[in-house]
């Protein structure tokens, strides 16, 4: 393999590994704060490319990501507020089912409102055929915007949940529901507040990746599947392990192309998902006694 | 073995279940008879139409994974057979079009058909959109004796020929030729084959590889992508890295082909690029801009209908059913909905040709018979051929400045 | 006793299933059949999965995987022609045992394939022992971990159909043939065979009942509900809970394989969809609504469902039906459809709600603790 294949491989795992990682950071605001996994979350992303590509017609793009995100946050919200927030002490095997359905409804209402055509937002810089060249290998400039875009979001997580007086008071819900509660803490207006904060996440990723990976009303359960295997990899809840678990996916994907024909290129990420859970199901960069307090 | 101590002991939660199977036989009981009255309603409710009617069945993938094949299709035959109604019907009989959604899933299509056949007794069945699902069907058309006019494009759908058993897309192995002949005329000998992972990207991919020491030409690298593909970067590295490599075919009908022609540009790869008849539509140039100006695919002239000369045979259908489609669904025409519209106008002509008799072996015979000038090219069928489509169905094809344009 | 009240539901049954075919035959409407043995099969899957689901509390969002297995397999076996490979020593040797047969087909091939009888028993074989092996791993998870091993191995079995090009590939296997399962009983789609049909289908469901119905209330059955009690416990208590919790994975496995199995050859064909994730959701909503621990309920929301939705009732609305019953279901009654209303309120009064198969057990199903 020369070198500039290799680069080429592992730019384009770049490309794969930061879209997974940007949908698998949605999963685990979600989880942490409430333990449910949603299954719902790659809807979130389409959502946020469908609202982007409708709203374009009328306003700016920068603008009509802005009002996309908005919108899909609320979206979440509702969501919260009417399938989830009155629910007493559900169990998971209820709230597994309940956000399958989600998904499945949320993708249906898209197939009626939008219909079944692809549609995409326009390249942020250049267009379709433009690239840089980095180190002798072409990537477009939109890659960059992914790379960018997700890194910027971990750092703005991690300082939101580190040093906003919000941030804390979602992480003590995390830590331990019942204390948090008699602290004072509203436990389910933070749990309103995550799905909020997942749907804007899940949207802004799907108007960053929408002129790379195109947005359908389907896209949704492909990536999803695609976050789930990322955050498990990385062991569930922890973001910056997302990141690189969802690179470290992407980067064995793209070359796994050099070995395995490429029909099978899905099959790969399932099967290191399966591998995980049989023998690390705390992830890679998680500790089994962290897991191990937690409940599920 | 329990012993009698012990199952004293099991003697309360036993009876509690014992009552529980009792009260559960109760509600079984209320369910089995709502169940029982809703099909009692269900067998009343289907009335007889009446008899003169023409009932045609539909079994599209309006949802599901072929929705976009299934869409066009669906909203065409629904404005054909109203317009053909409005005009009074076939010789004063109106067509009843009975659409059912099959998702894209074989097993509903078996089950559709079956039912439109004996229940619905429909005189002809349209469709299924897919490959497998035609497939599937195809002997119970041919052993009720039912025409099938099918908008999937496997060559397996009429070889070997079942007597019942037509389709109007275009033979995938006449778009092969048609992609080969050109790539002589450019002194292409070496090339990749990239396909997307549908029944149409497996025909594909099976004449591309028979079909091309023929020409002379050698097929180095074979790659298979998701129809849910999200970038195929990887793959663009991996067959640029061989540098023989003078052409790539992407055989496809899935919106992700539109991904690796960007993929391609993307990374500086200007090889000439090859799109099947699968990319048939003017939403996948409108998604993939800058990168697809230049490809060459096979299609039909459906997509060039207003630079057609007038004198043309197909000048007048295209114009009409595009200007019509366009007009009332306020979205471009695409190739696929052209599909469904040949299948249903084969069938209204060969039953007016027998002066609308619905006598299936007169139509039969009145279709093998028929020339036919459709929106994929001019049917000629036979009994031998019940395809109908020859070479000259295709155009080679290109985009330019994002429209379709005539190759040169 | 006992007995005696458990074979009074399965004779209704068998009973209802006889007055069904009747009213078709003499109402002119035999076509019904036709869905309603579709249904049957399907409800295979789904009762199996209840016993899974509802009984020993494991969620499998893969189910549809199993079923695939078998149909699959007997489908490829029983379709590509060996003829060609005639010479080759291990076919000749498989055909001196009987273990092909030749046949011509509907255009006047002739085909040299494995018999169907040994192709079923092949599949049905395969996707036991798949469930054996890969039930140890998936069934020491829990909670989210489960269904995600579940999942995944769904979509595996999925990606393989789908890349496969002895499994068809995206346009599956079609022309897989009828055949006699015994003597003068033959399984096929054709419409003269249809009434035959019928009941080898619902056949095997009372079949099935029976089977399910003595595991539940077995030693087996106690077992398992102590499980989704608490495992821990059950653990403590000298009860092996996983190799029951296995059992119960490789039984619901083979319901779900032959079910595969006589479906594709009934329908003559089989596609990737019936390996899809949304085909293993649906199983999973089916069992939901019919109230998890629930067989007749599961039992009866099946074939009203695929019935239904067979009939193309639902429309474009398919899969959105589907999904807002989830929802609904889960949302307003966790006990299912038929846990609503004065019966069920009857019964918590009754039976003081101890019996394991009342809501406030339910909730806890997979003896996971709420979060």
């Amino acid at each position: 393999m020369t070198i500039e294949l290799f680069l080429q491989y592992l730019f384009a795992g770049i490309t794969y590994g930061s879209l997974y990682a940007i949908v698998a950071i949605g999963f685990n605001i979600i989880y942490n704060t409430t333990g449910i996994i949603n299954f719902a979350q790659g809807e979130f992303v389409m959502l946020g490319g469908m609202i982007a590509v409708t709203l374009i017609n009328f306003v700016p793009l920068p603008i009509a990501i802005f009002l996309a995100v908005i919108l899909t946050m609320i979206i979440g919200a509702l969501i919260e507020m009417i399938f989830i927030r009155w629910l007493e002490s559900p169990s998971v095997l209820r709230m597994i089912i309940i956000t399958i359905g989600l998904s499945i409804i949320i993708r249906e209402v898209a197939l009626h409102v939008w219909d079944e055509s692809v549609r995409s937002l326009p390249y942020f810089v250049g267009n379709e055929i433009s690239s840089v060249t980095i180190l002798g290998t072409n990537i477009s400039p939109q890659v960059l915007w992914v790379v960018g875009v997700c890194s910027l979001m971990v750092v703005a997580l991690s300082l939101f949940f580190k040093f906003t007086s919000l941030g804390r008071e979602m992480r003590a819900c995390a830590a331990n529901r019942r204390a948090a509660i008699l602290c004072g803490i509203n436990a389910k207006n933070m749990v309103t507040l995550s799905f909020v904060l997942s749907a804007g996440i899940g949207a802004l990723a799907g108007c960053v990746m929408s002129p790379i990976t195109y947005t359908q009303y389907d896209m949704g359960p492909g990536l999803a599947i695609k976050g789930f295997t990322v955050a498990i990899l990385g062991g569930l809840g922890n973001s910056f392990a997302a990141v690189a678990a969802g690179l470290l996916l992407g980067i064995i994907e793209a070359f796994s192309i050099s070995v395995v024909p490429l029909a099978f290129q899905d099959a790969i990420a399932i099967t290191i998902l399966l591998i995980i859970l049989f023998i690390r199901p705390h992830g890679l960069f998680g500790s089994s006694e962290a897991a191990g307090l937690k409940e599920f | 073995m329990r012993g009698p101590e012990i199952h004293d002991r099991q003697q309360q939660p036993v009876n509690k279940e014992e009552r529980e199977v009792a009260k559960r036989f109760i509600t079984s009981t209320l369910a089995v008879v709502v169940a029982l009255a809703a099909m009692i309603t269900l067998l009343i409710s289907s009335t007889a139409a009446e008899a003169h009617d023409i009932k045609v069945g539909a079994i599209i993938a309006e949802t599901g994974p072929a929705a976009f094949l299934g869409k066009p299709e669906a909203k065409t035959l629904q404005m054909l057979t109203d317009q053909i109604n409005a005009a009074g019907g076939i010789n004063g009989d109106k067509i009843e079009l009975i659409l059912k959604d099959s998702g894209g899933k074989k097993e509903n299509a078996v089950s559709f058909a079956k039912q439109l056949i004996e229940e619905d007794k429909v005189f002809a069945i349209l469709g299924p959109s897919r490959s497998g699902s035609t497939m599937a069907i195809k002997n119970i058309m041919e052993e009720s004796k039912t025409i099938l006019i099918s908008c999937a494009s496997t060559k397996k759908i009429v070889d070997p020929v079942a007597k019942h058993v037509f389709k109007t897309p275009q033979n995938d192995s006449l778009a092969v030729r048609m992609i080969f002949m050109e790539m002589q005329k450019k002194g292409i000998s070496k090339i990749a084959v990239v396909v997307g992972g549908t029944g149409f990207g497996k025909m594909g991919n099976m004449f591309l590889n028979e079909l091309a020491p023929e020409y002379g030409i050698t097929v180095l690298e074979n790659e298979t992508y998701s129809p849910k593909a999200t970038d195929l970067s990887a793959v663009v590295a991996k067959l640029m890295a061989n540098k023989e490599i003078q052409a790539v075919v992407n055989w496809s009908i899935v919106p992700a082909q539109v991904i690796l022609a960007k993929n391609m540009r993307q990374a500086g790869w200007d090889v000439p690029l090859f799109l099947s008849h699968g990319f048939g539509n003017i939403k996948y140039v409108q998604t993939g801009g800058a990168a697809l100006e230049g490809v060459l695919f096979p299609a039909g002239r459906l997509l060039i209908a207003d630079s057609l000369p007038a004198d043309h045979p197909q000048k007048e259908v295209l114009v009409t059913y595009k200007n019509d489609y366009e007009s009332k669904f306020n979205e471009p025409v695409s190739t696929f909905g052209g599909h469904a519209y040949d299948a249903l106008m084969i069938l209204v002509n060969a039953i007016k040709a027998v002066g609308g008799k619905q006598d299936t072996a007169m139509v039969v015979d009145a279709i093998e018979n028929m020339t036919f000038v459709g929106t994929g090219g001019v049917f000629k069928f036979s009994p031998e051929d019940h395809s109908g489509l020859k070479i000259d169905a295709f155009e080679m094809m290109t985009v330019k400045d994002g429209k379709f344009a005539k190759a040169m | 006793m006992d007995q005696v009240r458990r074979i009074i539901p399965v004779v209704f049954l068998i009973v209802f299933i006889v007055a069904v075919q009747l009213a078709t035959k003499y109402t002119g409407t035999p076509f019904y059949l036709t869905q309603l043995t579709m249904s049957a099969y399907y409800s295979l899957v789904v009762v199996g999965l209840c016993v899974l689901m509802g009984y020993a509390g494991q969620i499998s969002i893969g189910h549809a995987g199993f079923f695939a297995i078998g149909g699959y397999i007997s489908a490829a076996l029983t379709t590509h022609n060996l003829l060609e490979l005639k010479d080759n020593a291990f076919v000749s040797l498989l055909n001196k045992y009987g273990v092909l047969v030749l046949r011509e087909d509907l255009y006047g091939e002739t085909l040299l394939t494995v018999h169907p009888w040994y192709a079923c028993l092949l599949a049905i074989m395969t996707a036991v022992i798949i469930a054996f092996v890969i039930g140890g791993p998936v069934l020491k998870l829990k909670g989210h971990y489960l269904a995600m091993a579940t999942l995944g191995f769904g979509i595996i079995i999925y990606q393989i159909v789908m890349a496969t090009e002895y499994f068809g590939e995206a346009d599956g296997i079609s022309e897989v043939p009828s055949f006699n399962i015994l003597p003068g009983i033959e399984l096929g789609g054709g419409f003269e065979i249809r009434v035959v049909n019928y009941y080898i289908a619902w056949g095997l469901v009372v079949f099935g009942i029976i089977i399910l119905q003595n595991l539940i209330h077995s030693r087996v059955g106690r077992a398992l509900r102590s499980i989704h009690g608490s495992e821990e416990a059950a653990n403590a208590m000298g009860i092996h809970t996983s190799r029951y919790k296995l059992y119960t994975f490789v039984l619901s496995a083979a319901f779900a394989a032959i079910a595969g199995v006589f479906l594709t050859h009934y329908n003559g064909s089989i596609g990737p969809s019936e390996a899809g994730v949304m085909k293993s959701v649906r199983y999973v909503a089916i069992v939901a609504v019919g109230g998890m621990a629930h067989l007749w309920g599961a039992l009866i929301m099946s074939v009203i469902l695929n019935f239904l939705s067979l009939r193309g009732v639902f429309g474009t609305y398919d899969d959105a039906v589907f999904g807002a019953i989830l929802i609904v279901i889960m949302l307003f009654a966790p006990e299912g459809i038929l846990g609503l209303g004065i019966f069920q309120k009857l019964k918590k009064i009754m039976s003081g709600g101890v019996s394991g198969k009342t809501p406030e057990l339910q909730e806890s199903k997979t003896g996971q603790k709420q979060v």
